[in-house]
């Protein structure tokens, strides 16, 4: 491991699709950059999630990062050179009775004062219309027209051939042990030697609350394994991806007539091993969900199911910007099992903020500052 | 032993549970039961046997010498079952096995269309063999099977191909089955033997073990028995099914001669390899056995897997045959017995003693047959692009080995995301190891550096209603009274 740069403008750690849009934008910003990886690109979270590209029903802290990702993905094949499986046929939040409508109306008002127009009320009629397998009791719902979905381990790894491409040095199969201060630099010591950098971008995952640690900014980050399954094909009977507001469901069916199937339930992660254990039991009220919503599912044979690792931060809002304690520190993790559909934008936004110092998109209240308070007094009343 | 028919008359809970009715867990359950454990024995299969001993109690083939001695050995490994109080489960597939949270393990079931969780403090998975899987050019017409496909028809329901028959592959059992299929009267009109000529360069060093083991009287005796009545042709270096819409023939290259045999039906043989889903699936670690030249998972001198709860006996844990597996199957159940705290280490070790001696003796002149058998290279790894690897997706070598170069996909999981290789139905059971096989070729690097698929359960498919209709388990009503 003694050929390739040793110290670089910029190192990312970790692989995932953040890290890699990360490095990807450094690069065509004209910035040396080392991104380390302990397996390979895409191996956890950014690899096996739903792929769900989704602006729809999003906390208001990040629409903005969320709309400036959007822009790209209907570009992707000009910004990475592979479509990434990328499709747009909208996803459709079903509201399943008139109370869970209203809670819809209510949302789509605030988000039209607050100068958000991308999600849009639907009555029955278009929902029929959009969804004609839902179930009848089903009154309207919400649509985001531009949404769709990839395939999420393609997506990363073009963005990590993209960057490639582009001079970043990219280093799978290495571990970061301790990342330290050294003089003017950040040393990020692996077990395969120590690289130095100005700057480095800790995009680690469900892994990231170690560097962070290191860095003497503690967070409160959970190791969660959202699960999915998948179905054998079926003819084709749905386009847009559905997901729910009351019970935990995404629902989306591929081209090639596969349906996958998840919502956020979680499996447990055991993430010293890269292993996660399924629950079958929540799996099983998955299964019914469908079970009720789509009468055309009952008798699919489901092929898999699998849960990715990932990492989620008490108010489900990712860690995004500069540290709040070092200079050349930034952090880009934690997304809470729907960072996907951020990478692209969230990449590009982290390089326009490392080259220039700052960006017009609005990052507010995703800082990791919010957590110092609370996980200091934390500890002090622990003592 | 006690038939199960309904998912309803299982328990919540066994002391073990075995998965699997062959030699192996058979053994396993017997031993288990014998030493009063409560014990539950799931087989995918109508009957018990296996495939080695397959519908070894209702097999319709009554002629003795049709199917051979060794046969019906497999009576007595039923035999033993039936007066212990093993729970006794045929045509249940267990779907899924996993460490649970209370220090056990949880097993999905399903049963004449309906599924269950339950829970075993130990799991014995005796899951077997499956056959390497041998793709050539047109493999996928129909007329085009696995020799142990012919196998189980013929042992299952006396069932022979009708018209001209070709077997073509390597290894013990193309000898065996050839010689079934002949005294059951199939039209057997070539015998293709593809063992490579220098295999015997590395094998013949494990000869003098092989001279001292078991196997050599019997191997002896079928290959006399094959050679002399069949058609044998030897030395073949390339293979390829003909026909459109179904087979009318099998292009054989020998010596660098291509001819054509026409033929009704063509069985395929490379060899046998573990059956890992389920252990993959599990979580259990592996390894690639470089002598088998199989991905194998990593077990103790007791057959315990990485994962605790978890032992692997038989086939399902490296190849050696019927008798080893029933063997290894007995030496698991005593270690889980003690695992669970019913008998001591001691008592553990004196009872194994004698079977792990009779073990270490049956897998004696095992290393000649892997070494002398192992496939050539172009049998792992099909040279013409256009032959299909993975069959659920028709995804070719040629595919596999452009996105390899083109993308620089450096493992089988990774080009999951490009190709759908081993996304489908099989989960990668019939290309998995072709697909290893062209990406480290490709790549110029070993099998074991490039590594296997993660499998993920339900190992066979289970249906959204059967799921959906799961009956709550106990910790989940327990959630609810709460």
């Amino acid at each position: 491991m003694s050929e390739g740069r040793r110290s670089a403008d910029v190192i990312v750690i970790g692989g995932g699709i953040h890290g890699c849009s990360t490095a990807l934008h450094c690069a065509m910003r004209g910035l040396s950059v080392i991104l380390i990886e302990k397996d390979h690109a895409g191996r956890h979270a950014s690899g096996v999630n739903a792929g769900g590209v989704r602006q729809l029903a999003r906390h208001v802290a990040e629409i903005p990062l969320s709309n400036t990702s959007m822009a790209l993905w209907h570009r992707i094949e000009d910004l990475v050179d592979d479509d990434c499986g990328f499709t747009s046929d909208g996803q459709v939040l079903v509201a399943e009775d008139e109370e869970d409508l209203g809670n819809c109306r209510a949302r789509v008002d605030d988000l039209t004062l607050r100068g958000f127009h991308h999600e849009e009320l639907i009555d029955a009629a278009e929902l029929r219309r959009l969804v004609p397998a839902v179930s009848d009791a089903c009154p309207g719902g919400v649509v985001s027209r531009r949404d769709g979905a990839a395939i999420p381990l393609r997506a990363t790894q073009a963005f990590k051939r993209k960057a490639q491409s582009l001079g970043a040095d990219i280093r799978e199969g290495v571990r970061v042990t301790r990342v330290a201060r050294d003089g003017g630099n950040w040393r990020v010591e692996t077990d395969q030697g120590a690289f130095l950098a100005p700057r480095i971008v800790n995009a680690a995952g469900a892994w990231a609350d170690r560097i962070a640690a290191d860095l003497a900014e503690p967070v409160p980050l959970e190791v969660i394994a959202p699960m999915l399954m998948i179905t054998a094909r079926m003819p084709a009977f749905i386009k847009p991806v559905v997901i729910l507001r009351k019970r935990k469901l995404s629902f989306k069916q591929f081209e090639n007539g596969t349906v996958l199937i998840g919502g956020g339930y979680l499996g447990r992660a055991i993430r010293d091993e890269n292993r996660t254990v399924l629950d079958w039991g929540k799996l099983a009220t998955n299964a019914k969900t469908v079970w009720d919503l789509f009468p055309i599912m009952r008798g699919a044979p489901i092929l898999r199911a699998w849960a990715g690792i990932e990492a989620r931060m008490p108010d489900d809002l990712p860690v995004f910007g500069k540290s709040a304690k070092h200079e050349g520190v930034y952090h880009q993790f934690g997304f809470s099992a729907h960072g996907f559909q951020l990478g692209p934008g969230a990449g590009a936004v982290m390089a326009e903020i490392i080259a220039t110092g700052s960006s017009n998109v609005p990052i507010d209240g995703l800082g990791i500052a919010r957590f110092a308070t609370e996980t200091e007094s934390a500890v002090h009343s622990a003592h | 032993m006690i038939t199960i028919e309904t998912i309803g008359q299982v328990a919540e809970h066994y002391d073990i549970a075995v998965v699997g009715a062959g030699p192996a867990g058979l053994a396993a359950a017997a031993r288990a039961a014998e030493l009063g454990l409560s014990v539950l024995l799931a087989d995918e299969n109508p009957a018990p046997g296996g495939q080695i001993y397959r519908a070894i109690t209702t097999t319709p083939v009554t002629p003795r010498a049709v199917l051979g001695e060794d046969y019906w050995k497999g009576g007595a490994l039923a035999e033993r079952l039936k007066p212990t109080t093993t729970a006794y489960a045929p045509g249940c597939t267990v779907w899924s096995v996993a460490p649970d949270e209370a220090g056990g393990v949880e097993l999905g079931l399903s049963l004449a269309g309906q599924a269950r969780l339950i829970s075993a403090g130990q799991v014995i998975l005796a899951t077997g063999a499956q056959e390497r899987p041998f793709p050539i050019p047109g493999w996928t017409l129909p007329g085009v099977m696995t020799a142990g496909a012919a196998q189980i028809a013929l042992k299952a329901s006396g069932l022979v191909p009708s018209g001209r028959t070709v077997i073509a592959g390597c290894g013990p059992l193309l000898y065996l089955l050839a010689g079934q299929l002949a005294a059951a009267g199939a039209n057997i009109v070539a015998v293709l033997d593809t063992t490579p000529r220098r295999n015997w360069l590395t094998a013949i060093a494990a000869l003098p073990d092989f001279l001292r083991s078991p196997y050599l009287a019997k191997g002896l005796k079928l290959m006399a028995a094959a050679r002399g009545k069949l058609p044998f042709k030897t030395g073949v270096t390339a293979l390829a099914a003909e026909g459109s819409g179904t087979l009318t023939g099998v292009m054989v290259t020998r010596g660098g001669a291509t001819e054509t045999i026409p033929c009704d039906a063509l069985l395929l043989h490379q060899g046998v390899i573990p059956g890992i889903n389920l252990a993959n699936a599990a979580g259990c670690a592996q390894h690639f056995d470089t002598v088998q030249h199989c991905w194998t998972p990593t077990v103790d001198d007791w057959f315990a897997s990485s994962i605790p709860g978890i032992a692997i006996a038989g086939d399902g844990a490296g190849i050696g045959g019927a008798e080893s597996a029933a063997l290894r199957g007995e030496i698991a159940a005593l270690d889980a017995a003690r695992r669970l705290g019913r008998i001591s280490e001691a008592q553990r070790n004196e009872k194994a003693a004698p079977t792990q001696a009779e073990l270490a003796r049956s897998l004696r002149g095992r290393r000649f047959l892997d070494l002398l058998y192992r496939p050539a290279p172009q049998f792992l790894a099909p040279p013409a692009d256009e032959t299909i690897v993975c069959r659920c997706e028709e995804v070719t070598a040629g595919q596999i080995r452009d996105t390899a170069r083109r993308l620089g996909v450096t493992g089988p999981n990774q080009m999951k995301a490009f190709l759908r290789c081993g996304m489908g139905p099989c989960q990668g059971r019939l290309c998995g190891p072709t697909v290893v096989e062209v990406i480290a070729q490709e790549r110029g690097v070993s099998a074991e550096e490039t590594g296997y698929y993660r499998l993920r359960p339900p190992v066979k498919p289970v249906t959204l209603a059967e799921l959906a209709a799961l009956p709550p388990t106990d910790a989940a009503v327990k959630a609810v009274v709460r």
